[in-house]
């Protein structure tokens, strides 16, 4: 997440107010104003560049909250390496100065920044907005409400979240896993799950994420320490995300980590070793005692602290459990106008969730406020660029001490003498921090004054700091790509501090290369890509409906290409939900809004035919009804849908009474079915799911079991219901529906792989009876059902996506559901620019989840749309067209789809697409001819590098 | 305005600018973040949190 971070601190549009809270809001949708309270750091956020010259000064140390309290830091700190803002910040709960008026040493140790402001008051910021989004995340579950697990108390069981700190590299013991009582080495760890969810004393509902955190934390450890011993004691294991599944698979079969289905009462503790007694009964019945040199509670998700106060000042509703109330056909909507929710405060859930609705919340402001975007952004007007074509190169070089990062370790007064005598250099000046906002005027005005046209920044990483100098040069009127960074402080003075001479000898070096590569540096176009500003929507389902409602909402005009001769996808089989929703009747609006709204065409018994272009310009082929069109396009969201696996297995199409659950509540809705008739009805879970065939959990079934079995005991009490499971996944809020099936008589037998039930038929004279066997391992036998219906919780399964990943070039994962850019962060992106996914194409989800991913596909897609032009960075790569004789091995490799082959004058040649090229470089390292360059790297600058460096 | 800096809040806030409107991101502690960059790695991938 660190690039986003950065992102966000350098964004001209984000504003970060943080050490703040809401006090009010008054107004309404689109007019709203807030006042915010900024609390004081006691330090000027726009001074302090973090050197950490003053923390040495400070004589308090505290709790590092960063790091669980399992490390102190000083009273006067920097929240984490990568924090954003990164200022340092004063903790006024303990401060000599902040509480007894003492002390005051920072002060003296930044006196040339002047950064520390001990009088800094607080502040009141007023402020207008159109719309709100509240994402105020949760609070960990505290361990020490579960007095029978002696957390606090006894020293090695920790929380969690704190073994993720242990387990980091940057945490408390440098990613040693150690034990906090003794700082031994632990042999064996215990996971408890479930703590603080799925507990009628503490958190009903599921947390969702406890699960796979578990298994990672306890897959790193293992890979820490393979002769570990990690038992993970669970209720059910809840990997029902994408991808997770098999994850679970080998942390079980390859990492040798035991899972033990059971809930442990108490812990004790043995004083003398600190050892951790476990006595727990397992399913066969058997009682067991062990001991562990370590426990991790798994602890759930709670609303954060704040929330009842921030529900009041924002006056919105929560829902029983304390979280945002919103309803299950608008996720992202509070019950304020104008204000929306996204993550964790909606309901417990895992990254890609959260990143999914916060994406698409954004797409509801952005229906909202379409009149007013782009109103209120900056832009620069800036001079023209100098032409330096007949110019020699006149090097300028700056070398930061970077407070004592850099000047503590290499002799920089000897970096400038050496870097004066470097060929080509004409200027060279030192500077205690080169990023500060002094240095930066300083660094313009020389480059104008001195007619510098290439400058080295010998400092540190361009990672972070590279853009801004870019921006500060061309300010200065030279172009972005007249600038190289010689890294003398990550790539050396941080890591050979002990060494200063070597380091500075490396240092030379390091200038050396970089002054060597500059003078070959030439102007680069940045070039802008128009875009044209519609979209196409590839399938009319929920998902596809949605985010082409939500664009044209947003303003955008798009075409909707549906298959079937009727939109609505898998939407129109469903006729009730879990919570008691109509999906029909969202259907119903949902359609009638989108063949209503003026900028959307749809086309039904439609398809693709063959799709060009890249991002801004997308050319497509499509037939509707019989007849061939052709539309030119910006973006594209592919919304193809999946479809329900039609099992060969348990009599299915063989038997009258046996049927998928999706069937089955149809035949109900249609009345064809009558729940009165039905006495003993047996459901199966994971047909067709979690097999070898199909590794994966289709994620839906058990709410959807949950919702037919309570549907059958709501009309018909008496019924016996049955549900045959390997793991009851009810996540979040849904558990709750588990926990009525319970209540309501509803019995849950649990199987496995090695026994799964087995089903015949008796056949009669008159009718054949169904018979279903299976083992229960509560009952340690087997027991035989005769059931009147035997409903199976079949899979989803991918739909025709490979036709449409063919046609699009981007890839499927193994399971044939559509792999987007990045499972956490980019969950609705491809790594092709201007193409998204959303919906079940993506993988299996529910009704809602589909909404939020719907317009978050929307929110992303209207990014380009609305800027109405793409900036290439000048990075990207190019063909010599002599050398290239058009073999096709850079398209074939290019993940992105960003080179392409196409006929010239000279025959076939390759050809960058600037708009989409990512300046990965695989394709010119690939080239047997050579033939492809890029920009700023060039074979030539590289070698050139490479040379300098062996003169030295 | 964003109320919170988490994960959720820190993308909410990009596309929002990305998509050409002004954004307050208010964050109750120093430093934005939240959860996520506690975390070490990330399921299933086990990619660097950070």
């Amino acid at each position: 997440m660190s690039p986003k971070l950065v992102e966000s601190g350098r964004h001209p549009n984000i504003k970060i107010i943080s050490n703040a809270e809401v006090k009010s809001i008054d107004g309404e949708a689109g007019h709203f104003r807030a006042t915010v309270l900024k609390r004081p750091k006691y330090v000027d956020e726009d001074l302090c560049n973090a050197c950490g010259s003053c923390v040495e000064y400070c004589p308090v140390d505290m709790p590092d909250y960063y790091n669980e309290n399992l490390a102190n830091l000083k009273s006067l700190y920097i929240p984490y390496p990568q924090a954003v803002p990164a200022s340092f910040v004063i903790d006024p709960n303990t401060c000599l100065f902040v509480i007894k008026n003492e002390c005051r040493q920072c002060e003296q140790a930044c006196k040339e920044l002047n950064a520390i402001n001990l009088n800094q008051p607080e502040e009141l910021i007023e402020l207008e907005v159109g719309s709100v989004i509240l994402t105020p995340g949760f609070d960990e579950f505290d361990a020490k409400r579960k007095k029978n697990y002696g957390y606090g108390e006894y020293g090695n069981v920790v929380t969690s979240i704190e073994f993720e700190r242990i387990l980091s590299a940057s945490g408390p013991f440098k990613g040693e896993i150690t034990r906090p009582t003794d700082g031994a080495h632990p042999k064996s760890i215990a996971f408890f799950q479930c703590v603080g969810s799925r507990d009628k004393a503490t958190n009903s509902y599921c947390s969702s994420v406890c699960c796979t955190y578990a298994i990672k934390e306890a897959i790193i450890a293992k890979e820490h320490e393979p002769e570990l011993d990690i038992t993970i004691f669970y209720m059910d294991i809840r990997t029902m995300g994408k991808g997770f599944e098999s994850f679970y698979l080998r942390a079980k079969n390859d990492y040798g980590i035991r899972f033990v289905k059971t809930r442990i009462p108490e812990i004790e503790r043995s004083l003398e070793t600190e050892n951790l007694v476990l006595n727990y009964v397992t399913e066969d019945g058997s009682h067991v005692t062990e001991e562990v040199d370590m426990v991790v509670l798994s602890v759930g998700m709670e609303p954060s602290k704040t929330s009842n106060a921030l529900s009041k000042i924002m006056g919105i509703q929560l829902n029983p459990s304390g979280f945002c109330s919103t309803h299950e056909f608008s996720p992202t909507s509070t019950s304020r106008e104008g204000i929306f929710v996204a993550g964790a405060f909606q309901a417990p859930k895992d990254i890609p969730e959260s990143v999914m609705q916060a994406t698409g919340s954004v797409s509801l402001v952005s229906g909202l406020l379409s009149d007013s975007r782009g109103t209120l952004v900056e832009t620069k007007e800036l001079e023209p660029e100098k032409d330096i074509s007949e110019e020699k190169p006149k090097i300028g070089v700056f070398v930061c001490h970077c407070g004592i990062n850099i000047a503590g370790v290499a002799d920089v007064t000897r970096l400038k003498e050496y870097s004066e005598k470097l060929d080509d250099v004409v200027y060279v000046e030192e500077s205690l921090y080169a990023c500060s906002k002094d240095s930066q005027e300083k660094i313009k005005q020389t480059i104008i004054d001195n007619g510098l046209n290439r400058v080295v920044l010998a400092a540190c990483t361009p990672r972070t700091l590279e853009p801004l100098f870019q921006d500060t040069i061309r300010e200065a009127g030279l172009n972005r790509s007249l600038f190289e960074m010689a890294n003398i402080r990550d790539h050396c003075t941080w890591v050979h501090a002990q060494e200063p001479e070597k380091a500075t000898e490396k240092s030379e070096d390091l200038i050396r290369m970089g002054v060597a590569k500059a003078r070959l540096l030439s102007p680069m176009k940045e070039e802008l890509i128009q875009v044209n500003s519609k979209a196409l929507v590839v399938g009319g389902g929920l998902s596809g409906m949605t985010s082409a409602l939500s664009l044209a909402e947003q303003g955008f005009e798009c075409w909707l290409v549906e298959k079937e001769n009727e939109l609505g996808g898998n939407l129109k089989t469903l006729h009730y939900t879990l919570n008691k929703n109509n999906p029909q009747k969202l259907l119903e609006e949902i359609k009638e809004k989108l063949l209503n709204h003026p900028l959307v065409t749809v086309y039904t018994s439609a398809q693709v035919d063959a799709i060009s272009g890249y991002i801004g310009n997308f050319e497509t082929d499509i037939t509707a009804g019989g007849q061939n069109m052709h539309i030119s396009h910006g973006v594209i969201i592919v919304a193809t849908g999946a479809k329900e696996y039609q099992p060969e297995e348990y009599l299915h199409g063989k038997h009258d009474a046996v049927m998928t659950q999706k069937k089955l509540g149809e035949r109900i809705a249609a009345g064809t079915l009558e729940p009165g008739a039905l006495n003993d009805v047996v459901m199966i879970q994971c047909v067709g799911s979690r097999t070898e065939e199909r590794p994966y959990c289709s994620r839906i079934c058990c709410g959807v079991a949950m919702k037919n079995a309570l549907k059958i005991k709501e009309v018909n009490p008496k019924a016996n219901v049955y549900v045959l499971y390997k793991d009851i996944r009810t996540y979040g809020f849904t558990e709750e529906y588990y926990t009525q099936a319970r209540k309501e008589g509803v019995i849950f037998i649990r199987y496995d792989d090695d026994n799964l039930p087995v089903v015949s038929e008796n056949i009669g004279e008159e009718n054949s009876e169904l018979q279903v066997k299976v083992f229960d391992p509560l009952l340690g036998e087997h027991i035989l059902i005769k059931p009147t219906l035997l409903a199976l919780s079949a899979a989803i399964i991918p739909g025709e996506n490979e036709v449409i990943s063919r046609l699009m070039k981007v890839p499927l994962n193994s399971e044939g559901f559509f792999q987007e850019a990045h499972v956490k962060l980019r969950p609705v992106d491809f790594s092709t620019d201007g193409i998204y996914v959303c919906g079940l194409a993506h993988s299996p989800k529910t009704i809602e989840e589909s909404i939020s991913q719907a317009h978050a596909a929307a929110a992303r897609a209207a990014i380009p749309l609305s800027r109405g032009y793409v900036r290439a960075e000048p990075i990207v790569s190019s063909v010599d067209e002599e050398k290239c004789f058009g073999c096709g091995i850079c398209e074939y490799l290019c993940p992105y789809g960003s080179i392409k082959v196409v006929e010239t004058a000279s025959g076939e040649r390759a050809q960058t697409i600037t708009a989409s090229c990512k300046g990965c470089g695989i394709c010119s390292a690939k080239c047997p001819r050579q033939a492809i360059s890029m920009g700023r790297f060039s074979d030539e600058q590289i070698l050139t590098q490479i040379v300098a460096f062996a003169k030295g | 305005m964003v109320v919170g800096g988490g994960i959720a809040g820190i993308q909410a806030s990009l596309d929002l600018a990305d998509l050409g409107y002004l954004v307050y991101l208010v964050e109750n502690l120093p430093a934005i973040g939240g959860t996520m960059a506690q975390l070490d790695k990330t399921f299933p991938t086990l990619d660097c949190a950070m």
